[in-house]
């Protein structure tokens, strides 16, 4: 067709690069919520702002970094802390998830109302968790220390000590999502086939050796959701160690991690500069354990 | 939206919504049933938000620190964030306001509070609640023990507490706040009455003095000897007044401004036998700390500020502040509590307690610093570590260098 109408310029401009265009929104959406915060929290870090940040600030350069690093009193054990807290909490969860999946896995009378009741946790908010924990843990009035009396075991500390409460915090963390891990087992394993398990029951496999080689094989995929969704969370809790122990973890930062950390910098101290520094770093952090967790992913696949 | 884009009054074009937020606190609740006769009065509109006092220092860092406007009034702790306020341009210069009501009558309001609220020579805000520490004890068991009178000294208070434990180990002898950072305050008349301080006359830490270190070691060593069993180090005023009011402990020191929860029939397990009580009396005398606890404060960045102040005016009134009274909120205008009717609904006990914590009270009741959540961390350390048991002395050096370097921070 020779003589088809002259489309105009901008027509044709808009025509070439409509992937960009209509890609724009999405991009300028994502640009606003996430670079910019993420820029800005990355040029914090790098000044002195403390006080207000529309207050006068220096540009400092790597201070900060240098200083946290190096903080052997606050920041190294508060690191440990979230490793410790989302190792331990990560192990038990996904440990009872499974136990508590395979065994839901299987249709039996009653199924319903048993699967209700072990999800219940996952829908009850974070600070009411933690606020109802802390009554049930309470030293002097709680009913833990009063069951424990049952069996003639003296009063325990609970969260009040400052040895014990860390561990208490992982027992409400796992208490809580547990359910979620078990969750997401569950729609993997019954999204399974039949067939590889018959094969292998004709085969003469024991139960343990069709979980081992067959089942678990083919709900990797899953699992390694389950355990990067738990993992990042795990690692960003807030909420009940907030709700438990209050500012800064308790008097003597026993329940400090990064993230109770970060808060009470910016929110008690207004050191902003340097709140945003362990922020970056944290951040750092979260991406380095993802990163390692899919990589180790693709090399199963391999 | 409450932008008004024309207010066709012919006024500054300023909203007729004043926007306040509150903390959680009985003169709130007061104020917000007394709120439509302000309203009807003005013909403004209040807009009041309220929140829990951790989540009103959060608010108004986000919120202040954006320079947003959408705060008009704001309710704050003059000793907790009023140097910082200040310092940072988030409160408005009131000075001009204070002195246009001629029945309002700023001279009314008591020299410590308004010396708090006052920033480089100038208000910025104006007290509405005050506070001293007194001793809350139970009747019951002070008879129960053979004593006649509440102890009138330190060194009573650790017998009797001591005496009380022993005769029945599930009753404390004494509670106290235990959160390092919680504790500073209640601490602080401890502090005063041994003769010691947070900061010298020179302005160097004075943590390490014998004074502060015998207060150290007097505090957390009457909570671990006399104290619940299995002391959490993580109790605020909330935690500790349960104890008191389950009739788990005999003596307790706490801010007057908390009385109600202790006396009232519906919190209290012990209202009809709890006492009050003058601070008992250390080497250096009774000093309990004698404070404005909260103020009213205008925004700087709010563009309505001439409605804001008609509301500080009324909410601040000898009216209102006589009605907070009555209902059991200490305010800080003398003419108020020179009025009889001002302390009528006050236990009488109190009303003595509070008379006397007035005389010799000191006016702060934690370093007058400006990042004071940092220091109270900081002055804090030492009371939990008496607590727990660690050598008190040890600890009150340690957190002298650590305040000390913080000292020298600030001032830069």
């Amino acid at each position: 067709m020779a003589d088809a109408p002259e489309t105009p310029g901008w027509l044709r401009w808009v025509d070439d690069h409509r992937k960009w265009l209509f890609a724009a929104p999405a991009m300028i959406f994502v640009a606003a919520l996430l670079v910019f915060p993420l820029a800005w929290t990355l040029y914090l870090s790098l000044t002195d702002a403390e006080g207000s940040v529309r207050a006068e600030s220096d540009f400092v350069g790597l201070q900060n970094y240098l200083d946290v690093l190096t903080d052997t009193a606050r920041f190294w054990p508060a690191v440990g802390r979230t490793a410790a807290f989302t190792v331990v909490a990560l192990l038990f969860e996904v440990g009872l998830g499974m136990a508590i999946a395979l065994l839901l896995w299987r249709p039996f009378k009653g199924q319903r109302w048993v699967r209700v009741a072990i999800l219940l946790p996952l829908v009850a908010t974070p600070v009411a968790v933690g606020m109802m924990w802390r009554l049930i843990f309470d030293p002097n009035i709680g009913m833990a220390n009063r069951v424990l009396g049952w069996f003639g075991i003296g009063p325990q500390p609970w969260l009040a000590g400052q040895h014990s409460a860390l561990p208490t915090t992982i027992f409400i963390d796992v208490w809580q999502w547990t359910p979620m891990v078990v969750l997401i087992l569950l729609a993997g394993l019954t999204s399974l086939s039949d067939e590889p398990q018959e094969a292998a029951r004709i085969d003469g496999a024991t139960t343990w050796q069709r979980f081992r080689h067959v089942t678990l094989p083919l709900l990797m995929p899953t699992l390694t959701v389950a355990i990067l969704l738990r993992g990042i969370d795990a690692l960003k809790t807030f909420d009940i160690l907030y709700a438990t122990k209050g500012r800064g973890g308790g008097s003597f930062h026993e329940v400090e991690t990064l993230n109770v950390y970060a808060y009470g910098l910016s929110f008690d101290y207004n050191d902003y500069g340097v709140s945003s520094t362990v922020l970056i770093l944290f951040f750092l952090i979260i991406i380095g354990a993802m990163w390692a967790l899919t990589a180790r992913r693709k090399e199963a696949q391999r | 939206m409450s932008l008004s884009a024309c207010g066709g009054g012919g006024d500054d074009g300023a909203s007729k919504t004043v926007r306040v937020t509150l903390a959680n606190h009985v003169w709130t609740d007061n104020i917000k049933k007394a709120l439509p006769e302000f309203e009807k009065q003005t013909g403004l509109k209040v807009e009041i938000t309220q929140l829990g006092e951790d989540q009103l220092s959060d608010q108004y860092n986000v919120k202040l620190n954006a320079g947003s406007a959408d705060i008009d009034v704001m309710m704050y702790r003059p000793l907790q964030e009023g140097k910082l306020f200040a310092k940072n341009k988030y409160l408005a210069d009131l000075s001009a306001q204070v002195k246009s009501g001629k029945d309002w009558d700023f001279s009314d309001f008591q020299a410590g509070p308004v010396e708090a609220t006052t920033y480089e020579g100038k208000p910025v805000g104006v007290p509405i609640i005050t506070e001293q520490e007194v001793l809350y004890y139970r009747k019951d068991l002070l008879a129960k023990a053979g004593l006649e009178s509440p102890p009138k000294t330190l060194d009573e208070l650790k017998a009797a507490a001591a005496k009380i434990k022993a005769a029945d180990p599930s009753v404390a002898g004494f509670v106290a706040r235990t959160g390092k950072s919680a504790a500073v305050t209640q601490f602080s008349s401890f502090l005063y009455s041994f003769g010691g301080d947070f900061v010298d006359g020179g302005g160097k830490s004075a943590l390490n003095s014998e004074a502060a270190k015998q207060a150290y070691a007097y505090y957390g060593g009457l909570i671990k000897d006399s104290g619940p069993a299995n002391v959490s180090t993580d109790m605020s005023w909330p935690e500790a007044m349960a104890i008191f009011t389950q009739g788990k402990a005999a003596f307790y020191t706490e801010a007057n401004s908390l009385y109600k929860n202790a006396t009232d029939p519906a919190k209290s397990k012990v209202s009809d036998t709890v006492g009050f009580a003058p601070f008992p009396a250390g080497p250096a005398g009774s000093k309990p700390y004698s404070i404005p606890s909260w103020a009213l404060g205008i925004n700087a960045a709010s563009e309505n500020t001439d409605n804001a102040w008609k509301f500080i005016e009324w909410a601040t009134s000898k009216e209102q502040t006589l009605a907070q009274q009555k209902s059991g909120v200490p305010g800080a205008r003398s003419s108020v509590w020179a009025n009889p009717e001002g302390t009528s609904t006050f236990p009488e006990d109190l009303v003595k307690a509070i008379a006397a914590s007035e005389k010799t009270g000191v006016g702060h009741d934690r370093p007058l610093v400006v990042k004071v959540a940092e220091s109270r961390e900081i002055v804090g350390q030492p009371i939990v570590d008496a607590i727990t048991g660690k050598d008190a002395a040890a600890a009150a050096d340690t957190a002298n260098a650590a305040f000390q370097t913080f000292l020298d921070d600030e001032a830069k």
